[in-house]
């Protein structure tokens, strides 16, 4: 009876040796298809596939950054009794409209460029950067309006977290700004091969998750620093 | 190698001007030689730190003229002031943890051997790779101008210990240092913070999309797991101290107080009386330890991870044996992995705590050693019965399963309250963390580089230099810190800069002194490592492409690899990575690259036994 030797497990005929297909798998397992694959689509959607995982796993990162100063925040507010909230800012309401209106358009421009309607595609992608150029704008003038009332960072320690956390998720934002601008910028259609498409497509999908995830990021810092309590 | 022949040639040319092939380069191979380059760098410093600790420890009073011409104000009359004692210990161990034993590891040979061994041609972002180095040796700048511009003209920087507890690190005018040091120690902590992330990113990124054709996860080297772990951890760790960070440099200069209680005293000033010392209510110092810890515990497996990778690897070629449990050993690093986030509150049982929730943390730590004990078992079980070949890497391997039971050991010593609280803050703990987290690590690192050389280099390193480096360090470290231990039972305290005037500590002297001399040979016998790694990419003997016999992607290329790795052929890959002594066989060692072969009944029906499909006691 014929056997397979790999390694130094023998196995018989037709069974699959422990760690992994017996012949190596077009695009599988062992994921980049790229030997004797060049021009195949599936190889570009692989490859691109890598702004989607690098998305994600920044994001985790990002994530373990906010609940670190959460659970700071947690433990600051319940260690002492000089924990003193501050009034909200009413600008903070339209901010919030702002950057959830902003995630709307561009999941619809993200589904224009997968259905190739480039004009409505920048259409939307301009319209997502306007509203996020004016978050950010609204939150400068919420800081405005706690600095008129004389509301600092060293104030207490609420206001410390307001700033804190404010100019964190504002910092991010301002990356993910950016980011719709090499969008716009660097991947245009130029060069239309699978490649250059694969990879526009991957970086519309990352950039428009990391927004989606700023967007609830902000509703939840929102909910955290005012209904928290 | 056969199976590619077929294959289109689709080569990535080298780039030619020398700023953008050596400096600014974009090639993980450059990279990772880069990183080893700032390792190799950072720990002269370190090390030259520690030489001045022993020193002043062993012969209090002398007079060192250097010393007081090199640092007037903290060592006048070329006496060390305690205070420049103190800085040294701060950085000695934030210059070593971080600027050594979590950039040569991964950064390094991380870099350089994880694309080649999943056979990828690079990293998936190879800008944001160039940019991890970059930002870490700004990093690294930032804390060498600590040593120049600390405030203060008696230190070399903060005296707040790697760990930089608040409320001391909080307060600028808490001590010499305390001022500008710790301004810096922090920004350059952040910064690092910065570029370890970037590398993270990238290294998951890679391994989760770039293998080749056939490498599926475990078919993958254990060190491709152990360097993918190790950037997990980082992930999610390094961006806790990152947030602590800024809390902290907030309450130094915006006026907050997260981590500054009330009614504190600086200098006979109450708080909020003076504007030296402005007003700062209920912050909480134990949480900076939390949020540090938290960081901190997985640090140390940051540190030691790749080592076992590169121990598992090293041991399985020389052996001329399967790694023994394959299966076994990637799930003992993942256990090691994720239980080492759940264990931070064991650096913290003297600071105060529920004893529920210290009971939590004794038993989740204990239970870090039945991982780590599968994984020594492993390597025994390796070694077990094999025609071993002795060169350097494989010596400097087997030192590291034998430093990390001697240093693991006593951890289960500490992570228990009871015996923790009496000798937490003693010579012991120094003892360690310095056996398991530092200097195992490094043999780890040694093994690797003796173990790579011919592939970075295209030359061996000298033998008989190497071996010679082994056994002084090997007996060294062993001399350094097994007294180290008696000294912390007999109740010597950590961070003090001498023990003259303690009646109880006298006895121990000798002890002290034989410590110092047993680490100023060490330390000189690592001129030798470094006469030998210059000497030998000039001289060296020439290496193949595979001086090793092993059967992992990095073999089937060139020494040193091309730009692209693979000169346009990406591998395909048939088969696991440890595939030695394969019956039937025609070489004691099957390439990952080799194709499946029929044979006629070779013990036809039995099946492997060992768990994970590789029985290495069947030749």
């Amino acid at each position: 009876m014929a056997t397979t030797v790999t390694g130094t497990k023998t196995i018989k005929k037709g069974k699959s040796p422990v760690g992994g297909p017996r012949f190596p798998g077009g695009n599988g397992g062992g994921s980049r298809g790229r030997n004797g694959h060049n021009g195949d689509m599936s190889h570009f959607e692989s490859s691109a596939n890598r702004y989607r995982i690098g998305m994600w796993v920044a994001l985790a990162a990002i994530l373990m950054m906010f609940t670190a100063l959460t659970s700071a925040y947690i433990v600051r507010a319940a260690s002492s009794n000089d924990w003193r909230p501050i009034a909200m800012p009413q600008i903070l309401l339209l901010s919030t409209a702002l950057i959830v209106a902003s995630s709307g358009t561009l999941e619809l421009a993200r589904r224009k460029l997968k259905e190739a309607f480039e004009v409505s595609f920048n259409r939307w992608l301009l319209m997502t950067t306007a509203l996020g150029v004016a978050f950010v704008g609204s939150q400068l003038l919420a800081w405005r309006q706690l600095v008129r009332q004389g509301v600092y960072v060293g104030s207490n320690p609420h206001s410390s977290f307001f700033y804190l956390l404010t100019a964190t998720h504002g910092v991010h934002l301002l990356g993910g700004l950016i980011a719709l601008t090499y969008l716009r910028l660097r991947t245009r259609r130029t060069e239309r091969d699978g490649q250059a498409l694969a990879k526009r497509h991957a970086v519309a999908d990352a950039v428009t998750l990391y927004w989606h995830f700023m967007d609830g990021l902000w509703i939840y810092l929102f909910l955290l620093l005012f209904f928290w309590r | 190698m056969s199976g590619e022949t077929h294959e289109a040639v689709h080569r990535h040319p080298a780039p030619t001007g020398f700023i953008r092939k050596y400096i600014f380069s974009l090639d993980h191979k450059v990279i990772g030689i880069q990183y080893i380059m700032l390792a190799l760098v950072a720990v002269l410093v370190g090390m030259t730190m520690s030489v001045l600790m022993r020193m002043n420890l062993s012969w209090p009073g002398t007079n060192w003229p250097i010393l007081g011409t090199l640092f007037p104000g903290g060592a006048p009359d070329g006496m060390m002031t305690p205070e420049f004692y103190l800085s040294l210990v701060t950085m000695h161990g934030t210059i070593m943890v971080f600027f050594v034993l979590t950039t040569a590891p991964q950064g390094g040979f991380g870099n350089y051997f994880l694309p080649i061994q999943i056979g990828a041609e690079d990293m998936a972002f190879p800008v944001l790779n160039m940019l991890s180095f970059w930002v870490t040796l700004v990093g690294f700048i930032v804390i060498l101008a600590a040593i120049f511009f600390s405030g203060a003209d008696s230190t070399v920087g903060p005296i707040g210990g790697w760990t930089g507890y608040a409320p001391l690190s909080a307060l600028p005018n808490a001590g010499p240092g305390q001022g500008m040091g710790m301004n810096l120690w922090i920004i350059s902590i952040a910064i690092f913070c910065v570029g370890s992330l970037l590398g993270a990113l990238n290294f998951i990124t890679t391994l989760l999309n770039m293998r080749t054709r056939g490498m599926s996860l475990m078919r993958m080297p254990l060190t491709c797991w152990a360097w993918f772990t190790t950037a997990v951890l980082a992930l999610l760790s390094f961006p806790v101290l990152l947030g602590g960070g800024i809390l902290l440099l907030l309450d130094r200069l915006a006026g907050t107080s997260f981590f500054i209680p009330g009614g504190l005293y600086l200098s006979g000033i109450l708080s909020g009386t003076d504007e030296r010392f402005p007003l700062h209510t209920g912050g909480s110092p134990i949480l900076w330890q939390h949020l540090f810890w938290f960081f901190g515990h997985p640090e140390v497996y940051i540190a030691i991870l790749p080592g076992m990778g590169a121990t598992s690897h090293i041991l399985s070629t020389f052996a001329r044996k399967p790694v023994f449990g394959y299966r076994a050993m990637v799930f003992a690093i993942f256990a090691i992995g994720l239980l080492g986030f759940f264990v931070w509150g064991h650096h913290m049982f003297i600071s105060g705590m529920s004893p529920y929730s210290a009971m939590t943390f004794s038993i989740l730590t204990l239970s870090i050693g039945v991982p780590s004990a599968v994984k020594t078992f492993n390597w025994l079980g390796t070694l077990w019965g094999a025609r071993i070949r002795f060169t350097t890497a494989m010596l400097f391997a087997i030192g590291f399963v034998s430093l990390f039971v001697a240093g693991g050991i006593t951890g289960l010593v500490l992570g228990q309250t009871s015996l923790d609280l009496p000798m937490h803050d003693t010579y012991f703990v120094t003892a360690h963390f310095h056996l398991v987290m530092g200097v195992a690590s490094i043999f780890g690192m040694f093994a690797a580089t003796y173990f790579w050389f011919p592939k970075m280099f295209g030359r061996l390193m000298n033998e008989s230099l190497g071996k010679f480096h082994f056994w002084i360090t090997f007996i060294g470290v062993y001399c350094i810190f097994v007294p180290m231990h008696t000294m912390g039972i007999v109740g010597m305290p950590r961070r003090f800069a001498q023990f003259t005037e303690y009646e109880y500590l006298k006895t121990l002297h000798p002890l002290v002194v034989f410590v110092s001399i047993a680490a100023i040979a060490t330390v000189l016998a690592q001129i030798v490592f470094y006469f030998n790694l210059l000497w030998s990419i000039f001289k060296g003997k020439r290496a193949g492409e595979n001086p090793w016999d092993a059967t992992t992607l990095e073999w089937t290329t060139a020494s040193p690899p091309p730009h692209d790795n693979f000169a346009g052929h990406l591998p395909v890959v048939y088969r696991g990575p440890y595939e030695f002594a394969v019956p039937g066989a025609a070489n004691d060692f099957v390439m990952q690259t080799e194709p499946e072969v029929i044979l006629q009944a070779v013990g036809s029906g039995r099946e492997g036994t060992s768990g994970n499909g590789h029985d290495g006691h069947r030749h």
